[in-house]
């Protein structure tokens, strides 16, 4: 009988890593830090020391090198995962990423596939400042070629890093880290996987459909619950999948709610709500009683230090109840 | 701006040459060109399109390079690398269609001149994104070292590359890991249009191979032989121990690519280097040691003629992708149950 215990998110990422690792041997880390340290978050805490050198490495300090080696390595046999300690320090390696991993397949037609995971955490509201903060998911959602997840629960969280891990094409697995340990759940011992290209309706209700991921689905479950003592029921809906989104699970809680609110934590231009957005606006036309609305960050380049300003860049329970109550009232 | 007086070639060739195989050399240097020379054509009647980047005077590389190889080394190339790709034995046809767009070339007419692709013999594709290739074949090193596969995995760059960083955090990991990679740089001297003393602080690129503890040898990239040999120490070497560079000098004697008035340089320095053209220089050693004459060669010019014909002949038969074929390979047309 499977066992279940109750985990934290960052300890159902390492149980799904142990997992894999131990079921398959192709699959490797490497990553600043990810050996000794056991990474800068403690993700990968413990495997090197079960797996050895040869399968944990660390490695350099050159993002860019890391993903590059690792699409290598994939191209050539092996299944590896590449950690990025900040999703704020992927930029040097987003050359390697999409002009690489992403189009291998497809220009190399179909001779070669990149099976690598790139992992890294993202978010704000940890004081982190300018560089330890952003949300800047939606550039890889923008990307064919990529897959792009991000889990919001410890079941989730091992069960897509398992499935990220036998996927043919490269995952950026982004994990938001006041997720880490904050959100605990209920995680059954052994393999199993959750599909990564499918929405999961989170509560079920009639008036409202609320649409977010990662640590916003808490936030968003939040707002709903207090809604919920006045009478207004709320579909929350994990995304889970932001490349590809899950065009029928998006459409089908927009038209049985007839109203819609969007929550992310990034800021709105050009990003995952804006897709999301254009397409109820496409296929729910019919259905909508309000227009789309949106919640997300403020329209500047970074996440303050400054604690009124990262205050007021968050999307908070408030925030989201009063988007909430102002839909509710149209 | 300095030019040298001679292609800065530092190693003789040590081993002998058989006839036979120095034919097979010759052969390859002049199929490539000539090859090449037919794609100018091509180009100019516009049956081949967008950019095109000649090897035109670097053949001597290629042509030595491949034989020093095992036909399970893998190869990740630039994009300029016709002569790469048929040193290495993709297929004529294949290469020329794929010049083509054809469904029939190597990357299904998708990649084109720059995107050679071809998994039969390890050719792990050329690609227009400089100095990219680099952590690639890093990478695909480190997957022959944990495969347990003795093998050199040859990473081709030229100058402009050595600018990169990826060069350098590559030579530093390689390094670092001890991973069976050939580093080989074809330094023509130029980055598109710039000279590498007006792109390199100090442009001998072995000494920052010497910055990373690897070994690294300067060659005559105009003597095939000498590359042959240099090729052939190095990737022992690098089976046993890790990591070598080799920097080859060479010259490209036509433009950057298809639209290049060359402002950049004399027509007096590219006539300086035609002295050394390895397919003025190498034929006429091959006279001189009595391997060669007008016969054989007539011979072996008619024989590359014929095979070029058939392979435009193959790629002008070719088909083109179906638009119904637009999304296929974005993702694995595979899924893990």
């Amino acid at each position: 009988m499977t066992c279940v215990a109750e985990k934290t998110y960052i300890e159902a990422i390492r149980d799904g890593i142990r997992e894999e690792m131990r079921r398959d041997e192709r699959v490797m880390i490497l990553g600043e830090d990810v050996g000794a340290k056991g990474g800068v978050f403690g993700v990968t805490e413990g495997l090197q020391k079960e797996f050895g050198e040869a399968r944990v490495l660390d490695s350099p300090l050159a993002e860019s090198l890391i993903v590059g080696v690792a699409i290598g390595a994939a191209m050539n046999g092996l299944r590896p995962i590449a950690e990025i300690q900040f999703q704020d320090f992927i930029m040097p390696a987003v050359d390697q990423i999409i002009s690489e991993a992403a189009k291998m397949r497809y220009r190399s037609n179909g001779d070669w596939g990149v099976p690598m995971v790139v992992r890294s955490p993202f978010g704000g509201g940890v004081h982190g400042a300018l560089y330890h903060s952003q949300s800047i998911e939606a550039i890889f959602a923008h990307i064919p070629g990529l897959r792009v997840v991000v889990p919001s629960n410890p079941y989730d969280a091992k069960g897509m890093i398992i499935s990220a891990l036998r996927d043919p094409d490269p995952v950026l697995y982004f994990e938001h880290k006041r997720c880490y340990r904050a959100i605990k759940g209920e995680v059954p011992d052994g393999e199993y996987t959750v599909p990564l290209d499918r929405a999961r309706v989170v509560r079920e209700g009639e008036d409202i459909a609320l649409f977010s991921y990662g640590m916003m689905v808490h936030t968003s479950l939040e707002a709903a619950d207090r809604l919920a003592a006045d009478g207004f029921s709320c579909e929350v809906v994990d995304l889970r999948s932001l490349r590809p989104f899950d065009r029928p699970a998006i459409v089908a809680s927009a038209r049985k709610c007839g109203k819609v609110l969007i929550v992310q934590e990034a800021n709105l231009a050009v990003s995952v709500a804006s897709e999301v957005a254009a397409i109820i606006a496409e296929d729910c036309f019919d259905s909508l009683d309000a227009p789309v609305m949106r919640l997300g960050g403020p329209e500047i380049p970074a996440m303050p230090f400054s604690p009124p300003l990262e205050q007021f860049y968050l999307v908070t329970p408030n925030k989201v109840e009063a988007k909430l109550r102002e839909l509710a009232a149209y | 701006m300095s030019i040298p007086a001679q292609a800065p070639g530092q190693v003789a060739a040590t081993s002998p040459v058989s006839k036979e195989h120095a034919l097979e050399l010759l052969r390859s240097m002049l199929r490539i060109r000539r090859f090449e020379e037919r794609c100018v054509e091509l180009y100019s009647e516009a049956r081949i399109r967008g950019f095109l980047h000649l090897y035109i005077g670097e053949e001597a590389i290629a042509a030595g390079v491949m034989p020093a190889l095992q036909s399970d080394d893998p190869i990740v190339s630039t994009y300029r690398e016709h002569g790469h790709a048929l040193a290495r034995g993709i297929p004529m046809n294949a290469v020329m269609a794929e010049m083509f767009g054809k469904v029939q070339g190597c990357s299904h007419g998708r990649g084109g001149s720059m995107h050679l692709f071809d998994a039969a013999t390890r050719f792990y594709g050329g690609s227009a994104i400089v100095g990219g290739g680099l952590p690639l074949a890093v990478g695909v090193g480190l997957g022959e070292l944990m495969q347990q596969r003795h093998t050199v995995t040859a990473s081709f760059f030229g100058d402009g590359a050595v600018a990169e960083g990826e060069f350098h955090e590559c030579l530093n990991l390689a390094a670092l890991w001890k991973l069976p990679v050939l580093f080989l740089c074809e330094n023509n001297r130029y980055a598109m249009g710039t000279a590498i003393e007006r792109a390199l602080a100090n442009v001998d690129v072995t000494a920052k191979a010497a910055a990373y503890n690897i070994a690294a040898e300067a060659v005559d990239g105009m003597d095939v032989l000498a590359v042959e040999d240099a090729t052939r120490r190095a990737a022992d070497a690098v089976r046993n121990d890790g990591p070598r560079l080799i920097e080859f000098h060479t010259y490209r004697y036509r433009a950057h690519s298809m639209y290049d008035p060359e402002l950049y340089r004399s027509k007096e320095e590219v006539e300086r280097w035609r002295d050394y053209d390895p397919l003025v220089t190498f034929p006429a050693q091959l006279r001189a040691l009595g391997y060669l004459d007008d016969v054989s060669l007539t011979a072996i010019e008619h024989e590359i003629a014929v095979e070029i014909d058939a392979a435009i002949a193959y790629a002008d038969a070719g088909t083109l992708e179906p638009v119904s074929d637009l999304t296929r390979f974005v993702y694995s047309e595979t899924r893990p149950a």
